[in-house]
């Protein structure tokens, strides 16, 4: 049997207290490429991982504002304009009613908002698995029968063998340093 | 118990002192109750999902098939025949089925201002029935969107209210309020189930690990997408939370707004009122919050959840079913108020006629239901009594249909002209239809409890003693210590 690669080596704490502890040694220690894995967010562990905030809320905004000229694009078009020489099936139509302008923005802005959350709500969504590089439908950790637990009641300190850092001897003894319930090497397949 | 119990300083008491406790604003009841931790709340919520199916269930969802076939069979018979089959005439032109679309879409009212606004407002005690609050949201508008679906006639033209290029030149009208309800109420499902669908992705995960057959794993697998509780994903999870709760806020409030300008922008007196959107809004999350306690309170008794589900939770939520009630009622008032003062003689005799005509029966009923018999929550003996609750939240029900059916039906059957003035009966379809509807919902919901998480699990563990670790509360917020490096305090990343 060949030697597997090592992809990470994992250690497991039982209470949020520890585990944030934990976090700040290994922030504090220079690991770039490690990660917290917790049943729930657990709140203040951004700082403890120094992890900066994300970039998401400005995705939306930009996709909010896209649906807003969507939707007074789309009024406006529907039944405002007529452009000569268009084929008729794209052409707007401009419906004639007691003579009141066409186009008039406060009986259009219900679509216009419409249009605006819809954009926005999607983009949020689809932003996050983005940045999360998800769906992920393989990750060698989800093989480590121990690891199952961190969706559940177990918080997991996951420092990956590509760190710079990384060295399997002085990493294990490290994390050992902090008195987890258990370390396990995991390898990749 | 668990053997990290005696570590952790929890907070949980004994039931005789909660009820002390409940009525004394500075020691709250905590959310969870009783000896819990991460690992037995993930049990209690799983187990449903993965190993024990309760027999009420079985009992429950042979009555939902049973009326969810009489929905199946009187829509083929609507197609099939025509519209005439309805108790809809020339006067009463919207009946049961508008009637219907607004109750359900009412109904869905209380998910998203549950799981978005009570959000924002930081009320914690959220957490325990915010995923079954979203997803009786989805169910009651699918059951929404289905009436005006066969309302229109030509069912199999219903995608003539989409605007795109087509061979007729023709396009939507889109300054009618009627194409912004159709812009608002498809945008509400679809946030709602984006919503609901992010909030379950870890809870999904969970039922993933915790499967023990190959194909339950791959199924649930599937949906949460290679979740795996990474800090990194939870940063951003929880930012994309905060965004859709913020943005489904503004959008909750315009979609029964949008809904109540089909009738205040028209000319029919009784209808022609400013009043009706904030009116309407109330009243949805009234008869919204009367749905979930109509579903909450069995479902706790029948799935063992009465430790997550507390009574906490049931009597708040029979306090904010008092307080839209008070709104609702005095909309009620008002509008007789504005009927006299207009002065105008069609909208003085509208709401004449509404409480001594001929459908004085449903307004009185409306006014009894939705009235008086919330009054009665202002009684601790009441608000102690689930049963009690759930027997006043079932009469809301009742009354908010009947209020639709005031609304709609007294407004319209009086014509301007006494030449055109009728009656509206419904007919065997009109009343099977609506028992259908109900067939259709409470299907989706038992699937929903069987299969998926009916407790937002993660969410429930951050407002447990658990979650803040062994500091005392004021030290709970992580502080960096002085002498940590300001480019390691600032990060490595933008994430």
């Amino acid at each position: 049997m060949t030697e597997k690669n090592i992809y990470a080596l994992i250690a497991e704490f039982d209470s949020v207290s520890s585990i944030m502890q934990a976090a700040e040694q290994v922030r504090d220690e220079g690991y770039v490429i490690w990660d917290v894995h917790s049943p729930m967010p657990i709140h203040g562990i951004n700082q403890a991982m120094g992890l900066r905030p994300t970039i998401l809320p400005w995705i939306t905004l930009a996709h909010g504002l896209v649906g807003a000229a969507f939707g007074l694009g789309l009024t406006w078009w529907m039944n405002a304009t007529t452009v000569p020489g268009l084929s008729p099936s794209v052409q707007g139509y401009e419906f004639l009613i007691s003579g009141k302008p066409t186009f008039s923005l406060p009986a259009n802005i219900p679509i216009i908002f419409e249009t605006t959350i819809l954009f926005a709500a999607i983009v949020t969504l689809l932003g996050m698995l983005g940045l999360n590089k998800l769906p992920m439908l393989h990750n060698p950790l989800n093989k480590n029968k121990r690891f199952l637990r961190a969706t559940t009641d177990r918080f997991f300190i996951v420092i990956e063998a590509e760190d710079q850092q990384f060295d399997a001897t002085k990493t294990s003894d490290f994390l050992q340093s902090m008195g987890p319930l258990a370390i396990e090497v995991v390898t990749e397949d | 118990m668990k053997k990290n119990m005696s570590t952790i300083n929890t907070t949980s008491v004994e039931p005789s002192q909660w009820e002390l406790q409940a009525n004394n604003p500075s020691e709250r009841v905590p959310l969870v109750l009783g000896d819990n931790d991460f690992t037995t709340v993930t049990d209690t919520v799983t187990e449903l999902a993965l190993r024990r199916t309760p027999p009420m269930w079985y009992v429950a969802m042979a009555i939902s098939l049973s009326l969810l076939s009489v929905l199946i069979v009187t829509i083929a018979y609507l197609l099939l025949t025509g519209v005439g089959v309805w108790g809809n005439n020339n006067t009463v032109s919207w009946g049961f089925p508008i009637v219907n679309f607004v109750f359900w879409v009412g109904i869905g009212h209380a998910g998203t201002l549950i799981s978005a606004i009570l959000f924002l407002l930081r009320q914690n005690w959220r957490t325990g029935i915010n995923r079954f609050a979203e997803a009786m949201t989805i169910f009651a508008v699918v059951c929404a969107g289905l009436f005006p679906g066969i309302h229109v006639g030509r069912i199999w033209f219903a995608y003539w209210l989409a605007p795109y290029p087509n061979e007729l030149a023709m396009w939507p009208q889109a300054r009618s309020p009627l194409l912004w309800d159709v812009f608002a109420v498809s945008t509400y499902a679809t946030v709602s189930l984006l919503f609901w669908y992010m909030g379950m992705i870890p809870d999904l995960a969970t039922l993933r690990d915790r499967s023990t057959t190959r194909f339950k794993q791959l199924a649930y697998g599937v949906f949460a997408m290679g979740w795996n509780g990474s800090s990194r994903h939870w940063l951003r999870f929880e930012k994309a939370y905060l965004l859709l709760a913020a943005l489904a806020t503004p959008l909750v409030l315009s979609v029964h707004s949008v809904v109540s300008f089909d009738f205040a922008t028209s000319q029919v007196p009784g209808w022609h009122t400013t009043i009706f959107p904030p009116y309407f809004v109330a009243g949805a999350v009234f008869g919204g919050f009367a749905m979930v306690l109509v579903l909450s309170i069995p479902a706790r008794e029948w799935f063992g959840l009465k430790d997550l589900i507390t009574h906490r939770h049931i009597e708040n939520m029979a306090k904010v079913m008092l307080g839209t009630g008070m709104i609702v009622a005095y909309a009620y008032s008002v509008e007789f108020f504005t009927a006299w003062y207009s002065q105008h003689h069609y909208e003085q005799f509208v709401f004449m006629n509404r409480p001594l005509g001929p459908y004085w029966w449903a307004f009185w009923l409306m006014v009894f239901c939705n009235v008086i018999a919330p009054q009665t929550l202002w009684f601790t003996w009441v608000r102690k009594r689930v049963w009690v609750i759930f027997a006043i939240a079932v009469l809301v029900n009742v009354g908010m249909w009947f209020e639709r059916f005031v609304i709609v039906v007294t407004s319209l059957h009086r014509d301007y002209l006494p030449s055109s003035w009728a009656m509206f009966s419904p007919t065997w379809v009109d009343l099977f239809m609506l028992l259908g509807s109900f067939g259709l919902f409470f299907t989706l919901f038992l699937l929903f409890c069987r299969f998926l998480p009916m407790v937002a699990m993660a969410e429930v563990k951050t407002v447990m003693p658990q979650a803040h670790g062994d500091h005392p509360p004021t030290r709970f917020d992580y502080q960096p210590s002085p002498d940590t490096p300001e480019e390691l305090r600032r990060g490595h990343w933008f994430t």
